[in-house]
């Protein structure tokens, strides 16, 4: 019998022919057995085969921080579900169905994810067309004094388009459907072809507040593929951009957050202080959003020393400003009771969905990339994972919080030691007929990308996970029993990405 | 309260000086291309072959494209001659999309004041719908700074609303995929005449990095008409705030 699974590590590769191609009730089976041991699926997507679509399934064990990954081969016009057993795979079922004009048998919520043209489908079978955005079968809840909310894709502020479906009865939310694929733009149909630099821009715009976790997940991807390590200098330089786009992003929640609760003064010190990180950011590149920072063997900008000191008394000045305006939020009786017990997702159901990230953590759930599959200087350095237990706003909240100082902590430590040398090694030729895998800990959480090399060495396939991609349900799940009026504030302790789902 | 009042203090009065005084931008901020076209020798496409989409030009002279362009200065990497570099000047925006290919020699074709008569309705208060059509959350978190104390929009009369039965202008950022075209649509119609179409950023402009996938448009002005481009990727809120000024006769 062969076994259930391969194994690899994070930015690690394996030969296409190493991995176990198991039938289908195999592979439940082995798949199950995994989750009930303990393991996690960080990914699961289809790939165009001559004889069907194949399933590759990627699952994390973190206490060995050891990647297995597993297939099946899919030869009619409908597949499975596992969603009942193993929650988690959900939407990763939906996407496989939509992508290869599949149907699936058995899933509680079949529905389109992204309303995109599939990507493949069976030999002979015509691909499906897309439905129309927003047309589908939303849940819906009947009877005296149940109405229906329907909210976008336009919003009122300057954000992301999406459309979302409160059942309500009276005031409390029954049900929220999140339907999303408005800014569907193609991505991993434009990832196939030879890795260059196009591809690192898609990747960087991936989801645009997260071109660090994401670049750096492409280049690790690329290094992986080429056998190339990245000197130690460029390490430490990547830990501190990816540091550095966390705290920006935190810094700009709490005062989002802060903002919906109607307590203005954090707020707007919030506001401006994310601007100083972002700006850290284009003080190492040029640029807020760090692109073009991070690229393949290394990075392409490097640290002087007198841009280190200038970083470091940066650093002193943001962590005394920041702590400062968060401090008043601890201090105020009306704030707090407005964040507590609001929006609550139980350890378990974090569990069942797989969330990931600050989400995940506030929840309970232990999980962090950086510990747990670490990468590049986390390596090195490691970083304490805060967790929360009440899974409420306040904990998402007090999370990033944590979070944050940990960050400023991390920065601080490698602007005092960094290593000396080169900033970047060249890339070789990538290796054909491989699956690389490279895990990151973006701001949201784990952001996953696999790529699969054909014999020329171009990517055949390229699937991305941003950590939105689990943690929308999360949001849903947190609304249930609340009120509408909570919607903004728990919308805004999870902010997750549209474009990174839409891909 | 006490300590509100004392955090007030000291987080100080944060809102800059601009445009009284210039901004300083980061050393390695990548703006305005600086072109050498006598450099180039004869048949040599290499600052063309290096950039990611198709920003830069060869055959009639050199030209960079600032619609397409990232700024990522590939073609300055490319380029052993030295012909492009990437000044640190963040004046960028233009009213015609032709006005964004520059070349060396040419006058800068900087976006101009509106007409006298749009002017005197728009000169003193002008408000924006925005509509995310695609695109990657950057252009919109750079619009969204505008708003916060350090920039403070609402002194010049600026202001992103949150209907178009309010505003007086469409800020689009994205490349209009095809599942945002209809709700880009709608929200132009439903915006009171006269009106004003800007496009923020790369994506908006020509489609960014996601240019000639078969998703998206390629930015706006295939399906509406457009009076202020600003390109970047994202631009800098500078940029945004330079070329909306100059749009509203504010620069001296």
């Amino acid at each position: 019998m062969t076994p259930s699974m391969v194994f690899t590590q994070n930015g690690g590769t394996l030969s296409l022919r190493e991995i176990p191609q198991h039938a289908p009730d195999r592979f439940a089976q082995a798949l199950f057995s995994a989750l009930s041991g303990g393991w996690r699926v960080v990914s699961y997507f289809g790939v165009q085969a001559d004889d069907g679509v194949r399933l590759y399934c990627l699952l994390s064990f973190k206490s060995h921080a050891t990647i297995g990954v597993m297939s099946t081969l899919v030869t009619g016009k409908s597949f499975y579900s596992l969603t009942d057993e193993a929650p988690q795979l959900h939407l990763f079922e939906r996407e496989i169905a939509e992508q290869f004009s599949l149907s699936l048998e058995g899933h509680p919520w079949p529905k389109p994810v992204r309303f995109a043209p599939a990507l493949g489908s069976l030999p002979g079978v015509t691909p499906h067309r897309p439905p129309t955005i927003g047309i589908m079968d939303f849940y819906r809840v009947e009877g005296d004094e149940v109405h229906e909310v329907a909210v976008g894709p336009v919003h009122a502020g300057i954000i992301e388009p999406g459309h979302f479906r409160f059942q309500c009865f009276g005031e409390e939310v029954m049900h929220l459907e999140v339907s999303l694929g408005y800014q569907h733009r193609g991505v991993e149909r434009m990832m196939q072809g030879r890795p260059g630099e196009r591809m690192r821009k898609l990747a960087e715009t991936m989801a645009g507040d997260t071109t660090i976790g994401h670049g750096t997940a492409y280049a690790m991807i690329v290094e992986a593929l080429t056998s190339t390590a990245p000197p130690a200098r460029a390490q430490a330089v990547r830990g501190i951009a990816l540091e550095l786009e966390r705290l920006a992003n935190h810094t700009g929640d709490l005062g989002a957050i802060s903002g919906d609760v109607g307590y203005l003064p954090t707020a707007s010190f919030c506001g401006r202080i994310r601007g100083d990180f972002l700006n850290m950011t284009a003080g190492i590149c040029g640029s807020r959003f760090g692109r073009d920072l991070v690229v393949p063997g290394g990075v392409a900008f490097d640290l002087s020393a007198d841009g280190a000191s200038q970083l470091a008394d940066r650093i002193r000045t943001a962590r005394d400003e920041v702590t400062n305006a968060i401090d008043l939020l601890w201090d105020t009786p009306s704030v707090l009771a407005r964040l507590e017990g609001t929006g609550v997702v139980s350890e378990q159901t974090a569990l069942e969905l797989g969330l990931v990230g600050p989400a995940a953590r506030a929840s309970g759930l232990n999980r962090d990339i950086r510990r747990d599959h670490p990468f590049g200087i986390y390596s090195m350095s490691q970083i304490p994972v805060e967790t929360g237990k009440t899974g409420d706003v306040y904990a998402r909240t007090m999370v990033r919080w944590l979070e944050m100082e940990k960050s400023l902590d991390f920065i601080e430590e490698q602007l005092a030691q960094l290593p000396g040398g080169a900033t970047r090694r060249a890339v070789g030729e990538v290796s054909a007929e491989c699956l690389a895998v490279a895990l990151t800990e973006g701001w949201r959480g784990e952001v996953c990308h696999v790529a699969l090399t054909d014999a020329r060495g171009a990517f055949s396939r390229y699937k991305v996970t941003d950590p939105s991609f689990h943690n929308w349900s999360g949001l849903a799940m947190a609304l249930r029993g609340g009120q509408i009026s909570d919607f903004p504030l728990c919308n805004k302790s999870f902010n997750l990405s549209y474009c990174g789902v839409d891909l | 309260m006490i300590k509100a009042v004392l955090a007030r203090i000291k987080q100080g009065h944060r809102t800059m000086a601009y445009p009284k005084k210039p901004l300083p931008l980061p050393e390695r901020f990548r703006g305005y291309p600086e072109l050498k076209g006598s450099l180039c020798p004869a048949d040599c496409r290499l600052c063309a072959d290096a950039c990611p989409v198709g920003a830069i030009g060869c055959d009639k002279g050199l030209s960079v494209d600032l619609g397409k362009c990232l700024f990522c200065a590939e073609c300055s990497a490319a380029c052993p001659h030295g012909a492009i570099s990437y000044s640190g000047d963040h004046s960028l925006a233009a009213n015609r999309r032709e006005d964004l290919v520059i070349r060396e020699g040419e006058e800068r074709r900087l976006a101009r004041a509106l007409d006298k008569k749009m002017l005197s309705i728009f000169g003193r208060s002008l408000k924006f719908r925005s509509v995310v059509a695609g695109g990657c959350g950057a252009c919109e978190a750079d619009s969204n700074v505008l708003s916060t104390i350090g920039w403070d929009l609402g002194r010049f009369g600026l202001q992103f609303v949150a209907s178009p039965r309010h505003a007086d202008a469409l800020w689009v950022t994205g490349p209009v995929t095809e599942n945002m075209r209809e709700a880009l649509l709608l929200t132009y119609q439903a915006i009171p005449a006269p009106k004003l179409v800007i496009a923020c950023g790369a994506c908006a402009i020509n489609g960014g990095p996601f240019i000639g996938s078969s998703e998206v448009h390629d930015g706006v002005d295939g399906l509406i008409p457009v009076d202020l481009y600003i390109p970047g990727c994202p631009p800098h809120p500078l940029t945004i705030l330079d070329g909306l000024l100059r749009l509203l006769d504010r620069l001296e």
